[in-house]
């Protein structure tokens, strides 16, 4: 791999020794990939204060100088970490302090992330601890370099805003916010950003549920391929986008979608796919859309809901919105009960709204930071949940042992109120 | 050694591929027929596969070279990995077919001997119980024997770079 002067510099120790590891990791990771050199980046996203056991036992050999040097640079011993040398952002991590007495959560690890929030803040990493830092303070703007974690967001960021992202991981974030460096590669080249499969929509899809179903399909019919989605499509909002994105990076690994005429590198079909001929074309027509709903459906048989769980990804206002219409004057079902995740500097903006009290009032409670999947913790008891979200159906019953219900955000607040399952695909 | 623990067929097959971690070791290749999770897909504590759907439910990778086809879902691939080599249950080796950043990070981070993008499919060749020697350096892995699965009691595994 092609190191510049400055890339040498950093190797060679002249920054301190946590930016010379953090450069040989991008180095050694560079060179895993073959790629030709690094490229600059200017915005991270990442993650230091997920609590872990293993995070947990290294903060107590060595404070989190060694937890970031161990995990974030894949170094072998503690070194003093520096200030980010560009802007950083803590993603979603463990539950915090609101979850106190809502979710079954050890509070020893919400003293520990309290802990790390202060390490990083102190050296300039952003806390907007959620899975959707594009809804909060980091939007990239079109052509933007960046290094991020969290395959919802990765996609978002590649396919909605035309930034330039691999999915990365934790070592190579953190190496990035040292050095403001990563390895030149796959998303961040032109012509690894053009589409490879054709998906041809055959059965209207208008609703968020239609979204996720749509997503859940393409991402098992191309999986690391780059879809460009043509047909009857109404209008997708941001809403829509984020659950299609987190579908498709759930049941494949798509990092990067086109819808001509909606995403920005897709001004039109030809011009999503270069030119060049799809490799493969997929078909989503109602069977298909009939086949991601029972795929999804395929691990719940017991009616009785005890957990609904929306917001995945993080929810955005208007999903708080309507969430608290459709709960306003209701009352949830005893024994069932209703979080919604969201990023905190929305729900700040939804308690001023008044939409925070209407689900509160209903039973609901409106949690941040995290999920049940990321902090692998549910509700006391759930046996069966049920979700609006195609990936967290995805991810949860295998994370916690549980059924799962997809649905409509209506389906699954009827679920909260009656505690049954009464949804079907419409 | 008898005929039927050394196939005449089989036995000695080489793959050249491209170097993702340097390295030489010869083990047990445990071969996975599809695309590993690393967050939702492995128990770090215990070096297991825990995705119930996944063919290799269960199953340990500790001291295995694993042979996949490559890696999926969270971008929390890595991490896991690296966990496994903090936590001692690390695989020794790692073959797959499909380089992401998920899975050369992960191999690098894990700093284990790793071999992606080879001249045939690993995991259509290679088979779990086969012994390997995996030199990533010089960017090839060669199946030393493959053998008979009643007369399987082998399962140490040596480092040797």
């Amino acid at each position: 791999m092609i190191l510049t002067d400055d890339d040498r510099r950093l190797r060679d120790g002249d920054e301190g020794p946590a930016v010379a590891a953090a450069m040989d990791l991008l180095v050694r990771y560079g060179e895993a990939l073959d790629a030709e050199r690094l490229c600059d980046v200017r915005n991270v996203a990442g993650t230091t204060t997920q609590p872990s056991p293993v995070k947990a036992r290294l903060v107590a050999e060595g404070g989190w100088d060694r937890a970031f040097s161990l995990i974030n640079l894949d170094a072998d011993e503690t070194l003093p970490i520096p200030p980010m040398a560009v802007p950083t952002c803590q993603l979603q991590h463990g539950f915090g302090r609101d979850a106190v007495g809502v979710a079954p959560y050890p509070p020893e690890m919400i003293a520990l992330q309290d802990d790390g929030e202060a390490f990083v803040g102190a050296r300039g990493v952003s806390v907007l601890a959620t899975c959707t830092p594009y809804q909060v303070g980091n939007l990239p703007v079109r052509g933007e370099h960046c290094a991020w974690m969290e395959s919802s967001a990765v996609v978002y960021a590649n396919s909605v805003l035309g930034a330039r992202t691999n999915c990365e991981g934790g070592a190579s974030t953190g190496a990035a916010s040292l050095t403001g460096r990563i390895p030149c590669w796959g998303n961040h080249r032109d012509d690894e950003r053009l589409g490879t499969h054709h998906v041809r929509v055959e059965t209207p899809v208008a609703s968020f549920l239609d979204w996720g179903l749509l997503g859940y399909a393409v991402g098992d019919a191309v999986q690391e391929g780059r879809p460009v989605v043509t047909g009857d499509l109404a209008l997708p909002d941001l809403t829509d986008l984020k659950h299609f994105g987190a579908a498709a990076a759930s049941s494949g690994g798509v990092e990067m979608y086109h819808v001509p005429g909606v995403t920005p590198e897709a001004t039109s079909t030809e011009a999503a796919f270069g030119g060049r001929p799809p490799r493969d074309t997929v078909v989503f027509g109602a069977a298909e859309r009939r086949a991601a709903y029972e795929r999804l459906n395929d691990q719940g048989t017991c009616e009785d809901v005890d957990f609904v769980l929306l917001g995945c990804p993080h929810a955005s206002l208007d999903q708080l919105r309507d969430a608290a219409r459709a709960l306003e004057g209701r009352r949830l079902a005893d024994g069932t009960e209703l979080w919604i995740m969201a990023p905190r500097a929305l729900v700040a903006v939804a308690e001023r709204s008044g939409y925070t009290a209407v689900i509160e009032a209903a039973g609901g409670r409106v949690l941040t930071d995290s999920c049940p999947a990321m902090s692998r913790t549910a509700p006391a008891g759930t046996r069966v949940f049920a979700t609006d979200s195609a990936k967290q159906a995805h991810y949860l019953p295998a994370i916690l042992g549980i059924e799962a219900w997809f649905g409509t955000t209506a389906e699954c607040v009827d679920a909260a109120v009656t505690g049954r399952w009464r949804g079907e695909l419409r | 050694m008898t005929d039927l623990q050394r196939p005449a067929t089989r036995a000695g097959v080489v793959l050249r591929g491209r170097t993702v971690v340097p390295g030489v070791v010869t083990g047990e290749a445990l071969v996975s027929p599809e695309t590993i999770s690393g967050w939702g897909g492995i128990d770090p504590a215990t070096g297991t596969i825990i995705e119930a759907r996944h063919p290799l439910a269960g199953v340990c990778f500790t001291g295995k070279i694993l042979v996949f086809p490559g890696a999926k879902g969270s971008s929390g691939w890595s991490g896991f990995f690296q966990t496994t080599r903090l936590l001692g249950t690390a695989p020794i080796g790692m073959v797959f077919a499909v380089t992401t950043t998920k899975a050369a990070l992960g191999a690098v981070v894990t700093r284990v001997p790793a071999l992606a993008d080879l001249d045939a499919d690993p995991v259509a060749v290679l088979r779990t119980g086969d012994r390997i020697r995996l030199d990533a350096t010089a960017g090839v892995v060669e199946q030393l024997d493959r053998p008979d699965r009643t007369a399987l009691t082998d399962t140490t595994a040596g480092e040797d770079r």
